[in-house]
């Protein structure tokens, strides 16, 4: 019993042929280096002839494989060429002398070893952890409070809510070079001639001012939507009894929402951990500091900074790729522990 | 309620809204205001309205928006390019694999979906540099250009944004009834029809959802498109425009601001429109996510 036209076999199979032998032609002269600019197009419309020719496979039997295949296939094959296989490779070149281009032999741990004699680099990982640390405190107390703020009864909500979630939609390069703006030119109307980014430590301030000015309203709405979750009649019943604002607050309103905590120190700790464009725009990484005796000339550059600098500015591939392992590790490790912990205090709570 | 709040109360809490907004809101005046002054008046008194005028904002951004090292038009072009086709790509693709995983419990798709969730951790800093290697010499191969070039970054778009799009669609596909498909199947659909006459369309509210999230992460990018477009490419986007911009006009605030202006006016007007299903977009991907 044939459930297939002869002319749907027909274009399968030459689809199929052609497609082969396309993506063989268009890979062989890749290979042989002949230069022929149409190779790489050869090669595309070979690999999609043959998904034609797979597509119209005449099987009843196996047609939904095929089609798990060809469904699955686009994205896996970019997130495997952009992802897995560059993360594997990175690893690999940690350990070599690679310089972006090519790799001469296999170095061991020197990379590692050489990171950690760079006072540049330790206090720059310092700083990542005291950024780290001051953004997930303060970011979620000031989403906290203004999600407090803008569920309480007063008039305007919508617009408050929009209004401090809106310097989130901006990326941090231009919201950045906004703030070297205010910063250099405003504040200093205020101030005097000092500017806060001259100096290391008030430039440091002025990071965090900026990241709570771009975070907190995003964060504010995950809490607003975490407080709305609590049912009304226990609000009410705790009103009855006669709980004052701050038991509620504490005693049920806080452990009501922890999940919404657990997601919410998630993202302020991954996301500072991983900042960089306000870093770059607003600072440079630039600021002089004295760190055990030496000194230091990019006083506020965090981890991604200093990795994008070392392997971009300073060339120094195969110490920045090092240096981006071992942040990829600590980034690790940090996460899963900070689930971990909110895990089980979300059970004790 | 129990008791009738104090008016007093809520006189206070709608001060401290208003103070807050005025706080979050004044950059973005200072940058309107600045933006229409010549820098004398600039440096003198940044806070006043007084040298701001609009004739003078539009000869600022007719002046920015021609120049050499920011071209607008085609920035603004390139990035919306890059951003629509990896959105719709990342839908489409992102949609299709999800349910692939979704609806065949083996142990390739186990491994696969748990891949997909363990990758949303590695930062780009640890892939950056070896990808942007892997695609020169695969560019060099192949003769297609991957760097700078709009189907390597929507290539590099679709690799990166796969695996939160997978994550956010696979947990919506769980709850759709496997009935339906069943359905389908009995009436003859084959597996693809099933999927785009019948799956797909249900999916609007989640596509919507992660077309916001991974919108607003690329239309702002920078350090994968420095990267992979470089600052001296044939395509530029917005943010890559501004940060060459800076470099080329230091501290000649009548320039940086209105092309800062000009950078985020669209992404403003956008938000004006559709300022519901961004803020539910955003709140459901971090809440899924």
């Amino acid at each position: 019993m044939s459930t297939f036209s002869i002319g749907r076999k027909a274009t399968s199979f030459i689809c199929l042929i052609a497609g082969i032998v396309l993506t063989i032609v268009g890979l062989g002269m890749s290979i042989a280096g002949t230069g022929n600019v149409y190779r790489g197009a050869m090669l595309v419309c070979g690999i999609i002839l043959f998904f034609i020719g797979l597509y119209l496979f005449p099987t009843l039997k196996h047609h939904r494989s095929i089609i798990n295949f060809i469904f699955l296939f686009p994205l896996l094959f970019a997130f495997l060429v952009t992802v897995i296989i560059p993360l594997f490779l990175g690893i690999g070149y940690s350990f070599t002398d690679w310089d972006g281009i090519r790799l001469k032999g296999f170095v061991g741990f020197s990379n590692y070893a050489r990171m950690f004699k760079q006072p540049a680099f330790l206090w720059s990982t310092l700083l990542t952890f005291l950024f780290v640390v001051f953004n997930m405190i303060l970011v979620n107390l000031v989403a906290f409070l203004l999600a407090l703020l803008c569920t309480s009864k007063i008039k305007g909500l919508g617009f408050f809510r929009a209004a401090y979630f809106l310097p989130n939609l901006i990326g941090g390069i231009v919201l950045g070079y906004i703030w070297q703006f205010i910063f250099s030119n405003v504040v200093t109307k205020f101030t005097g001639t000092y500017s806060m980014l001259s100096d290391t430590n008030t430039a440091f301030i002025a990071i965090i001012i900026v990241y709570i000015w771009q975070y907190a309203g995003y964060i504010m709405l995950i809490y607003i939507t975490g407080l709305n979750t609590i049912p009304g009649d226990v609000l009410e019943a705790s009103a009855i009894d006669g709980a004052n604002k701050m038991q509620t607050l504490f005693n049920i309103k806080l452990p009501m929402i922890a999940p919404t905590i657990t997601i919410c120190t998630f993202l302020t700790l991954t996301s500072a951990f991983k900042q960089f464009d306000v870093n770059l725009a607003l600072t440079n990484g630039k600021g002089s500091v004295q760190f055990f005796g030496n000194y230091i000339a990019n006083g506020t550059e965090m981890l991604a900074l200093n990795i994008y600098t070392t392997a971009v500015i300073n060339n120094d591939y195969a110490l920045g790729q090092a240096k981006a392992v071992l942040f990829f590790i600590i980034l690790a490790i940090v996460s899963i522990v900070q689930v971990r912990v909110s895990n089980k205090r979300e059970v004790e709570l | 309620m129990h008791t009738k709040e104090k008016t007093s109360s809520v006189v206070i809490r709608l001060i401290i809204a208003i103070i807050v907004a005025v706080y979050v809101l004044f950059p973005f005046f200072l940058l309107l205001i600045n933006s229409g002054k010549v820098t004398s008046d600039i440096t003198s008194n940044p806070v006043s309205l007084s040298g701001a005028s609009l004739s003078q904002l539009l000869e600022n951004i007719k002046a920015v928006i021609n120049d050499p090292n920011f071209l607008f038009w085609s920035s603004f072009g390139s990035s919306a390019l890059i951003t629509v086709v990896s959105l719709v790509l990342l839908s489409l693709f992102g949609a299709m694999a999800a349910w692939v995983i979704c609806r065949n419990k083996t142990v390739w798709s186990t491994v696969i979906y748990f891949t997909f969730i363990a990758s949303m951790i590695i930062p780009f800093q640890v892939v950056m540099l070896p990808l942007i290697s892997t695609f020169r010499d695969v560019g060099k191969f192949i003769g297609i250009s991957m760097l700078q070039s709009v189907p390597g970054i929507v290539f590099a778009y679709l690799g990166f944004g796969g695996a939160m799009t997978v994550f956010i669609l696979n947990g919506f596909i769980k709850g759709v009834p496997y009935d339906l498909e069943e359905a389908a199947s009995i009436d003859g659909c084959s597996p693809e029809q099933t999927f785009f006459q019948i799956i797909f369309p249900l999916l609007t509210p989640v596509i919507t959802t992660v077309t916001i999230l991974n919108g607003m992460w690329i239309w702002n990018d920078y350090l994968l498109p420095s990267m992979m477009l470089g600052q001296n490419g044939k395509v530029m986007t917005i943010p890559i425009a501004i940060q060459k911009f800076v470099g080329s006009y230091v501290k000649s605030w009548d320039r940086i601001l209105p092309a800062a202006l000009l950078a985020i006016v669209p992404m403003i007007i956008l938000f004006l429109i559709a300022q519901r299903q961004i803020m539910e977009g955003m709140i459901e991907g971090a809440v899924k996510g």
